[in-house]
């Protein structure tokens, strides 16, 4: 009896797991926050760097670097793939983010620069006195992590506000999106906006209070970031589930009808647009600690594009394919431009032409049109 | 005829009295006394005869000595006497003339002023110059003899410069404040700074006299309001260079993007490809044409345009056919088109900047009025853009490809419904403006970096420009270009080149709130 009941609890608990709707995502969810939490700091500290099995820092630096675009490609997959808007300028709130982040890691570094003053080195170089306005507060790592969000968050609304207000959409939105990231960047490049100019910033020393590049507060900042990556999938997974999701997809497909049947559009995107640009942030705060630099070249034209070619590499409108595609090409560059850097372009370059013209729906439409045919056979049989 | 006869015997007199100058001041030049020699040389100078000069150069030169109650020139071997420049035999009791310091520095002085009259005008033009940055006292008359035989116009400004300041050190006011006038219609930087401490408001004490002081004040105020007025000539005419380049970026773009509405990301890629065929038919000229390389410009413009054209009837025929109507996807295969093109430069030329010169009939510049310097290579180009834009202009409106062209941008549909080829027509439109883009390229090897990642500079300006002069309009681009070039240039002035780019950005992103279709929008009813 009581065997029973609990060989059905457990039957239950298996199947809430496995068979429900959803329920393969969550048992993959739980296998990755695994790995990401328990296993990998286990092979990090736990074994010697001769063991096979042994992950290295620069594994742990490149996969947390990768999970911080994979971010970034889900909150370019809500506005793009679910949106139909396809933004060339994510790159400059991931750099916001960054560089919100970036001024409270500057201020921890207190006098340990190498002008032993309060301020940062680059404002000491410049002979300035005292912090511009803009950096009160950055001492505080809240204050900071708030900035993080809503410094891109506020940015992406006004521009945002502007732009879908007059029905700016299509090549149009994406070239000025474009002009954005373009302006940002030369704005960040010079020295009398007060982040550094071209060097960024650099040279980190802790975070709130641990050494920045002991082993510990790199596992700590590494999971971290798998669990906003994973809470990032759980969102936006609910938010396009949702009658909010489904009307997003449908103003994609048929805006002019939308509206026709009494929805206005621009809330609705100027909201996706707002939460994408919110998610980059926190994708940039989590990146620079990792990363250790951040400069304006983040902000490039062409780094920007690259994020939709994540996006359009993984699959438009679905989510684990962005992920997949963030890590796919992410991987495929760093194994390049160690092996045949001046391959590395060409790869790319194809890697855009083949996706757009053979692939539309990426690795996810690959993976469903392989999988058709044997679901197809099971259900003749 | 007699009035000829008297007028040449007046010449043949007067250079015969030139030749031979006065004795009796040629022997004061050997006075024990300093002053009486310096006296003898501003007097010899004046005079501005040839004669004068061969006895102050001597002089300079140690060369004078003093036999007797004669003055002799030693010249090697050879002795002449100072004053009529006969030979003479036998000086062996000549005592040589002291020259002091003073006295050198005096000399200087008029050596210099008498090679005014120097028939070589390279001569003169150097002496002044020495004579505008240190004109002597008492030199007024002998520069404005000067100043009235002088024909070529360099030179004469800057004599009247130096005439004017020698006249402003006179003692008499009257005398300062005909100079002052004389130079109120001056345009020139440097008579501002000769003007500037006569006012007394740039900290010195200012001239005494109240009437050359505030003529002063106004001739400054005159000459800064020409100098302001060139300032701002120059800013557009810069604006409208810039322009000129934004134009041959944007006018293939705008062709292809109003024809097939695809953004084409690789069309600053075709910009580089339209530059490195300048450098290679520079590389071909130098090596097999060494004595025409001025001349391998011309020869690359077809080169620069077919090279591009090709390279874009490839792109269209292989990757961008197959995306119409997927513009969003376009961007990206014509982004990663770009990348490969990129690479490619990098393999065939190396990844560095290549060195495409000016031919000889490019360098240089005209300069219309004072302190306004037009570079040959910036006019030729905006002409260059003009003509481009004037066939481009005539090709859509008078041809019948024109036609067919513009037949696809209003209605697709009803143009392929009456017979137009449509995909050919797409595949020859994409080939016209990648070839304009490579023009624009060859132009820009011109007058900025040639290497592989050149053309990722321009694709942004060149989106606004297409952006704000509307989709699909010749006229637009044009006056968006032109707009953009001269209104960026003229910020620039105010606040910086980074802050105006920023500042054009904002203003677009501005404009296109009110009018989403550009500048100049198609007349007509569109639905999505």
């Amino acid at each position: 009896m009581n065997d029973s009941f609990v060989s059905r609890f457990v039957s239950r608990f298996v199947f809430h797991f496995l068979a429900a709707p959803g329920a393969r995502q969550r048992f993959g969810l739980i296998v990755f926050l695994g790995v990401a939490l328990l296993l990998v700091p286990a092979l990090h500290l736990a074994l010697p760097p001769e063991n096979a099995f042994h992950v290295s820092t620069y594994a742990i630096t490149l996969l947390g670097k990768i999970m911080c675009y994979a971010i970034v490609a889900v909150a370019m997959d809500l506005i793009w793939g679910y949106g139909g808007i396809l933004s060339l300028g994510h790159g400059v709130f991931f750099a916001l983010g960054g560089y919100a982040f970036g001024m409270y890691l500057m201020r921890q570094i207190g006098r340990d620069g190498s002008y032993h003053s309060d301020l940062p080195d680059f404002m000491v170089f410049l002979d300035w006195k005292e912090l511009p306005w803009y950096w009160s507060g950055s001492e505080h790592f809240l204050w900071a992590a708030l900035l993080a969000v809503a410094a891109p968050a506020l940015v992406a609304f006004v521009f945002g506000y502007f732009a879908f207000r007059s029905r700016i959409k299509g090549v149009y939105f994406s070239i000025i999106t474009q002009a954005l990231t373009y302006a940002a960047m030369l704005l960040f490049f010079r020295n009398e906006t007060g982040f550094g100019g071209n060097n960024g910033f650099t040279d980190f020393k802790r975070v709130l209070g641990y050494t920045i590049t002991s082993p510990e507060t790199r596992l700590v900042l590494f999971g971290v970031t798998a669990g906003v990556l994973a809470a990032s999938f759980v969102l936006a997974r609910a938010l396009v589930a949702s009658k909010f999701g489904r009307v997003l997809t449908a103003i994609r497909d048929a805006e002019s009808r939308v509206m026709f049947i009494g929805y206005d559009p621009l809330w609705f995107k100027l909201f996706v647009w707002t939460l994408s640009a919110a998610l980059c942030g926190v994708a940039g705060a989590l990146y620079v600690p990792q990363v250790g630099i951040i400069n304006p070249s983040e902000m490039s034209v062409a780094n920007s594009i690259e994020i939709a070619v994540w996006v359009a590499v993984g699959g438009r409108g679905t989510l684990l394919g962005p992920i997949a595609g963030a890590f796919a090409v992410n991987l495929a560059k760093s194994w390049f431009t160690v092996s045949f850097p001046e391959y590395w372009l060409f790869f790319l370059g194809l890697l855009f032409i083949v996706v757009t013209l053979l692939l539309p729906q990426g690795l996810a439409g690959l993976w469903r049109t392989l999988r058709r045919p044997r679901a197809a056979r099971g259900t003749k049989t | 005829m007699s009035r000829i006869l008297f007028a040449l015997l007046l010449f043949v007199c007067a250079a015969a009295a030139r030749a031979a100058p006065d004795a009796a001041l040629v022997r004061q030049l050997a006075d024990a006394d300093s002053d009486v020699k310096i006296a003898a040389i501003r007097e010899l100078a004046r005079s501005a005869d040839p004669g004068a000069l061969r006895i102050l150069r001597a002089m300079s030169e140690d060369g004078l000595a003093l036999a007797g109650e004669r003055v002799l020139i030693v010249d090697g071997g050879k002795v002449f006497d100072a004053a009529t420049g006969a030979p003479v035999e036998g000086a062996e009791n000549a005592e040589p003339v002291t020259v002091n310091n003073r006295i050198r520095g005096e000399l200087a002085g008029a050596l210099a002023a008498l090679q005014l009259f120097d028939p070589d005008p390279a001569a003169r033009l150097e002496s002044a110059q020495r004579l505008q940055s240190r004109p002597g006292a008492g030199m007024a008359p002998l520069i404005a003899r000067a100043l009235e035989r002088e024909s070529d116009a360099r030179i004469k400004a800057l004599l009247a410069l130096a005439h004017a300041q020698v006249r402003l050190a006179d003692a008499d006011p009257a005398v300062r404040l005909a100079a002052v006038r004389a130079l109120s219609g001056s345009s020139s930087p440097a008579v501002k700074n000769l003007l500037l401490p006569l006012t007394g408001q740039s900290g010195q004490s200012g001239e005494s006299d109240s009437r050359v002081r505030y003529a002063a004040i106004s001739a400054v105020k005159a000459i800064e309001g020409r100098l302001a007025r060139a300032e701002t000539i120059g800013r557009v005419f810069s604006g409208l260079s810039l322009g000129s380049i934004l134009l041959l970026g944007a006018l293939g773009l705008a062709i292809t993007y109003g024809v097939m509405g695809i953004i084409n990301m690789a069309h600053g890629e075709l910009l580089m490809v339209g530059a490195y065929s300048a450098y290679a038919m520079q590389s071909f000229f130098r090596s097999h044409f060494p004595n025409a390389i001025d001349w391998y410009l011309p020869a690359a413009i077809p080169l620069a345009f077919f090279s591009a054209a090709l390279i874009g009837v490839i792109m269209e025929r292989t990757v961008i056919r197959w995306l119409y109507g997927r513009a969003l996807e376009t961007l990206l295969a014509t982004w990663g088109l770009s990348l490969i093109l990129i690479q490619s430069a990098r393999a065939l030329f190396g990844a560095q900047n290549v060195e495409v010169a000016n031919p000889g009939w490019m360098s240089g510049g005209i300069e219309p009025i004072a302190n306004l310097p037009l570079p040959w290579n910036r006019v030729i180009i905006i002409g260059f853009a003009l003509c481009v834009l004037l066939l481009m202009w005539l090709l859509m409106n008078r041809t019948r490809l024109g036609m067919f062209v513009r037949a696809v941008t209003q209605n697709r549909a009803m143009a392929a419904c009456v017979g137009v080829p449509t995909a050919r027509v797409d595949t020859l439109a994409f080939a016209l403006g990648a070839g304009v883009a490579g023009l624009g390229g060859l132009a820009l090897s011109q007058i900025s970096n040639v290497g592989p990642d050149m053309g990722q500079g321009y694709i942004v300006d060149a989106f606004m420009v297409v952006v704000l002069g509307g989709v699909g309009q010749l006229a637009g681009a044009a006056w968006a270009a032109l707009g953009l070039g001269v209104v960026t240039k003229l910020l620039e002035g105010w606040s910086g080149a980074v802050i105006a780019k920023i500042a054009v950005l904002v203003f677009i992103i501005v404009f296109i709130q009110k009018r989403p279709q550009g500048l100049f929008a198609l007349k007509g009813r569109a639905v999505d």
